[in-house]
């Protein structure tokens, strides 16, 4: 009861200090909203570049056309280079006799053209199918296969998809940076209001250690301050995530330019987000707001 | 029984000043003490100590059975607890009421509502200061505004209470009527130990005083042995 009451008084005066020095209050409560807006872009674009990565991987092969006059010693080779390349994940080897054989029972008309050909004259490559482990560096796996002798040409994918992806992984990148940067920025902020808050406080603080409150009592209030910068500063970043996300969905029809690139479903994605807004909001307050209680205040 | 007990206490500021020197005193529970002295004499210092806004460098320190010089600081409010402090400058809250302010000394304990409202009126009835309840500091006089100080200092029933020159910004006639409300809080049971400057009303309470000269008791006047012209030497 007695813990209750002073909690519902701690909190109460919190908020109040808020809106007194509402100037600075709203400096704070700026940066939380462009640090979290930035997170929320970061969470988004990590999680669609995760999702559709995965999707991709399982569909885009490399295919490596070997030369048409190789040798069986040469393709043993151009096998194990494959085999001891860092990102493949599986491949298959398709001769050009599978390949022939196969094209000639889908249809007549390649039937009576190929049965002619003699082996110099068949066009058809023997060829290896490659999965990659990891799409970002499909590209870089492609031109180190192309690198191999004996392999004449390389083909991959649909091409924007892993453009796609580098150009999301590169953002969410950056994102990333820019979170640790303006969440110190921020942490820096709400230590400094809540710095000032102390000094504005200081007679109420004395009075209080003076008449005997404890300094956990003295302390929370400044705390919660913190706490509530963090919340309200993270209500646009998170009617803008549900909101935006919303719409860029259902104008995109739920996929981005092709089949390919499925977005992640809003819902129940954005609640999960504007959860973890709220949460790194409050957290990053709080511990603004304990620094500066540790600094500032000597009791 | 004795209250306080200080014993070799001495101490010295970071700067290198040594306010007090070795310092043996005891009070007894119930007793009204005065604590007079040249100014720089570490009179403030002594009761700061008391209260435990300062920490003595030697010696040890007894107020109502907690070892103050061995109190942590996070321990301090239990000592704030059991005693009431009262300024020359008032220390009210500006933007509160007198009820708010007085109420504030047990809002931060805890207190339940209707528990802080019976307290408080009482405590403003003793003072003299129920009428008043919700006006502000700056609506009061001088000595309005300490009386409600005193009532905060006071409202949780504390054993001791000190004062540092609580008459220091008023008019004579003021601080008699202060001195008034002391004495009956006194003759309630409370400890009181007054630092002033005001030999006027020192002479006529003739409580016990003590003389405090470069930070050691140079005289210690019984109840009712007070004579002016034993200190004349000093000031
Ligand atoms: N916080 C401090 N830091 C350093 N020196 C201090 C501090 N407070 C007091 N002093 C010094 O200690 C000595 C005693 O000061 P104190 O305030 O106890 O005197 P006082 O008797 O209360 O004086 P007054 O009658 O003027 O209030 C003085 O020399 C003063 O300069
Ligand atoms: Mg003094």
């Amino acid at each position: 009861m007695k813990l209750l009451r002073m909690l519902g008084r701690n909190i109460r005066d919190s908020f109040k200090s808020v809106f007194r020095n509402f100037a600075l209050s709203l400096a704070s409560i700026s940066c939380i909203t462009i640090t979290l807006i930035v997170v929320s872009i970061s969470i988004i674009l990590s999680i669609n570049v995760n999702n559709f990565a995965s999707l991709v991987e399982k569909d885009v092969t490399i295919v490596a056309f070997l030369d048409t006059q190789i040798t069986e010693e040469q393709k043993t080779v151009v096998e194990e280079t494959i085999k001891s390349l860092d990102n493949i994940d599986s491949y298959e080897f398709t001769s050009k006799k599978d390949i022939t054989e196969e094209m000639m029972d889908s249809s007549e008309t390649f039937k009576n053209i190929m049965a002619n050909w003699s082996e110099e004259e068949n066009p058809i490559q023997d060829t290896y199918q490659v999965k990659v482990k990891e799409i970002e560096k499909i590209g870089k796996t492609a031109k180190e296969i192309e690198g191999i002798k004996g392999v004449s040409v390389v083909k991959y994918g649909e091409g924007m998809v892993e453009q796609l992806v580098v150009v999301f992984d590169t953002v969410r990148k950056i994102c990333i940076g820019m979170v640790i940067a303006l969440i110190l920025v921020t942490a820096f902020l709400i230590s400094n209001t809540i710095k000032i808050t102390i000094v504005a406080r200081k007679r109420e603080i004395d009075i209080m250690r003076l008449v005997g409150a404890s300094n956990i009592n003295i302390k929370i209030p400044f705390i919660f301050e913190g706490l509530f910068l963090g919340a309200l500063g993270s209500i646009i970043p998170i009617i803008a995530t549900v909101i935006g996300y919303d719409t860029l969905f259902e104008h995109f029809d739920g996929q981005l330019f092709s089949p390919f690139i499925q977005l992640v479903n809003p819902n129940p994605f954005t609640f999960y987000v504007s959860l973890i807004l709220l949460i790194i909001g409050i957290l990053v307050g709080m511990f603004g707001s304990w620094r500066a209680v540790r600094k500032h205040m000597k009791i | 029984m004795d209250l306080i007990r200080m014993k070799g206490v001495k101490k010295s500021y970071k700067n290198g000043v040594t306010a007090i020197h070795n310092l043996d005193l005891r009070i007894k529970k119930g007793q009204f003490v005065f604590i007079i002295g040249p100014t720089g004499c570490g009179k403030s210092t002594l009761i700061k100590m008391l209260y435990r806004e300062e920490k003595p460098t030697a010696g040890h320190i007894i107020v109502g059975g907690l070892d103050v010089a061995k109190l942590r600081n996070s321990r301090v409010f239990k000592l704030r607890r059991k005693l009431g402090v009262v300024f020359q400058d008032f220390k009210l809250l500006p933007k509160s009421t007198v009820y708010e302010n007085v109420a504030f000394a047990l809002e931060v304990l805890g207190a339940p509502k209707d528990e802080i409202h019976a307290k408080v009126v009482k405590v403003l009835d003793l003072v003299g200061l129920k009428h008043k309840a919700k006006q502000y500091p700056n609506q009061l006089s001088g000595g309005e505004q300490q009386r409600v100080a005193i009532a905060r200092a006071i409202v949780n029933g504390p054993k001791l209470l000190i004062c540092d020159e609580p008459t220091g910004n008023l008019d004579e006639g003021t601080s008699m009527e202060i001195m008034k409300v002391l004495v009956e809080i006194n003759k309630m049971g409370t400890t009181i130990i007054m630092v002033t400057h005001d030999t006027e009303i020192v002479s006529a309470l003739k409580k016990r005083t003590i003389l405090l000269d470069s930070g050691r008791i140079v005289k210690d006047f019984e109840e009712g042995t007070f004579s002016y012209e034993a200190i004349k030497n000093v000031r």
